[in-house]
């Protein structure tokens, strides 16, 4: 049941966001960049959290997820760490996909021959 | 021409985007990549990760994953009729990182290879960042930090 969720709701949001971009003829930065921020913000008003709990991977694997995961980390921080968490919190929770990222990256750039 | 005119010029003459049929892939194969997460978050927790610590090594894999099929050329046609279907997900922010990283390697290690890994996950990071930053203060200043 969780599979046929996270690829009915995961897939579900990625339509949408290429609607989205298709009809507004936006580029797919503006709309990488748009759907953090919403993520993000849905986040703020707790409205995430139910949504990732029914959908799991569905709702945590697309970019919106990468917005929840700052603002969860964030704010689960604030308590222990007071304003200090507004700086320190969102990178606790995000910064291992960020640095695998970063360390794959420059590893295939230097394991593959440049492309002309 | 203004810029903003020389734009708007552009998104006019741009020819119409078959938007029934890339809407169709965008869900399946954003679909099938986050059935894919799902796996790993599930077989993950069935060797002992528990809700709360599931989270960093099923991202780690997935941006594995991504990064390995960018190096072997894989996710770039992939996206070609995936679209946001292949983007959205965190193994397109991989692919989004990888792939500049590899482009930009002949301008050298620090230049191309250092500079452009964040030509497209620097705008998502630094807003996704800036966002959380004024969500986390709304929140402080309103509930004191209550979780």
């Amino acid at each position: 049941m969780s599979y046929l969720l996270a690829f009915l709701v995961g897939g579900a949001l990625c339509l949408l966001a290429q609607l989205v971009m298709d009809v507004t003829k936006a580029t797919a930065a503006e709309i990488l960049v748009g759907s953090v921020m919403l993520g993000a913000i849905a986040a703020g008003f707790g409205l995430y959290e139910p949504f990732a709990k029914f959908a799991g991977a569905g709702a945590t694997i697309p970019l919106p997820g990468f917005g929840f995961s700052l603002v969860s980390g964030l704010i689960k921080e604030l308590p222990k760490e007071g304003w200090v968490a507004l700086f320190s919190g969102a990178f606790k929770a995000t910064g291992a996909g960020i640095k695998a990222a970063l360390i794959f990256g420059v590893i295939a750039s230097f394991a593959t021959r440049a492309r002309a | 021409m203004e810029p903003k005119e020389y734009r708007q010029r552009v998104k006019r003459l741009e020819p119409p985007r078959p938007i029934a049929r890339n809407a169709l892939w965008a869900f399946v194969v954003g679909g099938v990549i986050c059935l894919i997460g799902q796996v790993v978050q599930s077989g993950l927790m069935a060797v002992g990760y528990n809700q709360e610590t599931v989270k960093a090594p099923t991202s780690i894999i997935m941006v594995f994953l991504g990064a390995l099929a960018t190096a072997l050329g894989i996710y770039d046609r992939i996206a070609k009729f995936g679209g946001m279907g292949a983007n959205l997900p965190i193994t397109g922010f991989s692919n989004a990182v990888v792939a500049p990283a590899m482009e930009f390697k002949q301008e050298g290690p620090i230049m191309g290879t250092g500079a452009r890994i964040f030509q497209i996950a620097g705008p998502v990071i630094a807003y996704g960042l800036l966002t959380a930053f004024v969500v986390g203060l709304v929140r402080f200043v309103i509930m004191g930090g209550k979780p």
